[in-house]
């Protein structure tokens, strides 16, 4: 799977304010109902079952990097976006470094599959430690949008 | 990468002739142990990021070297992001093999967590 086949390049953003784990779930999840990906009717509860999803463990997952998630019915596919925030947020990694690159995702509920597949793809991609730094330093959406579409191109694609 | 990583002094995903590990000299060659054991991935959603977490937090508990493979890859047990790229949906068969002065221990608690499902509930994510 690749970044474009879930990433909803309208919903990257490249400043995230937000200081607190929920803020930033909150303000990526809006980001999703600006893009059109998500309704807005469903933003309350999308928030609601991440956070309920990183109240059993949680996303993030070393260097920097979160994977915040969950299953809702209201998507047909898998949704997604990126977000950077400069200053970092405390997201309880099991490293301890505050995170500063999110990836979102939301999937429908019979589809494990695809949402194994995504982080796959985000935590393959992520290795390379040039291109984590390169997404946490981009100066904005579409330079976001280019490193991402410029992985897609050079890796392997499954 | 990271401390844990750092302490054990190696290039984890390294592979050593196994002669060379398990060589050694006298009551040293007791010091480093190599187990490993087949594991199946029983979760219904695979091995998402609330297993990987919690298998890296095993793993970190550890001394030994702890290393995950299918038959593309071997990937280092220790870290999430590691874990994550074997994308091991339910049913997928993994070899666990651990090398080092806890490895046996290590091995059995790594293995009870695939045998216990990782205490995952049928509706989690």
């Amino acid at each position: 799977m690749k970044f474009s086949d879930f990433v909803a390049v309208d919903a990257i953003r490249s400043h995230i304010d937000a200081d607190s784990k929920e803020g930033v779930i909150r303000e990526m999840a809006q980001s999703l109902v600006d893009a059109g990906s998500i309704a807005a009717g469903d933003l309350d509860g999308i928030v609601k079952a991440i956070m309920k999803r990183e109240d059993l463990g949680s996303t993030g997952i070393g260097r920097g990097v979160a994977v915040p998630h969950t299953k809702h019915p209201s998507v047909r596919r898998l949704v997604g976006t990126v977000a950077v925030s400069h200053d970092g947020v405390d997201f309880k990694s099991l490293d301890g470094e505050p995170v500063q690159l999110f990836f979102l995702l939301v999937s429908p509920p019979d589809r494990p599959g695809d949402h194994l597949r995504a982080l796959e793809n985000i935590s393959r991609q992520l290795r390379d430690d040039s291109f984590c730094k390169q997404l946490k330093s981009a100066k904005g959406p579409l330079e976001i949008q280019h490193l991402l579409e410029e992985a897609d191109s050079h890796g392997v694609a499954s | 990468m990271t401390v844990a990583v750092a302490a054990h002094g190696g290039e984890l995903r390294g592979r050593q002739p196994r002669g060379v590990r398990q060589g050694g000299e006298g009551s040293g060659s007791m010091s480093e142990q190599m187990v490993s054991r087949e594991v199946v991935v029983g979760i219904r959603q695979g091995l998402h990021a609330r297993p990987a977490d919690l298998l890296a937090r095993e793993a970190r508990k550890w001394q030994s070297r702890i290393e995950l493979s299918n038959a593309a890859q071997r990937v280092d047990g220790k870290s999430i992001l590691e874990l994550l790229t074997l994308a091991a949906e339910a049913g997928t068969r993994l070899v666990v093999e651990v090398t080092g002065p806890d490895a046996r221990e290590a091995l059995e608690a790594i293995g009870g967590l695939f045998d216990s499902n990782f205490n995952e509930q049928p509706d989690e994510s």
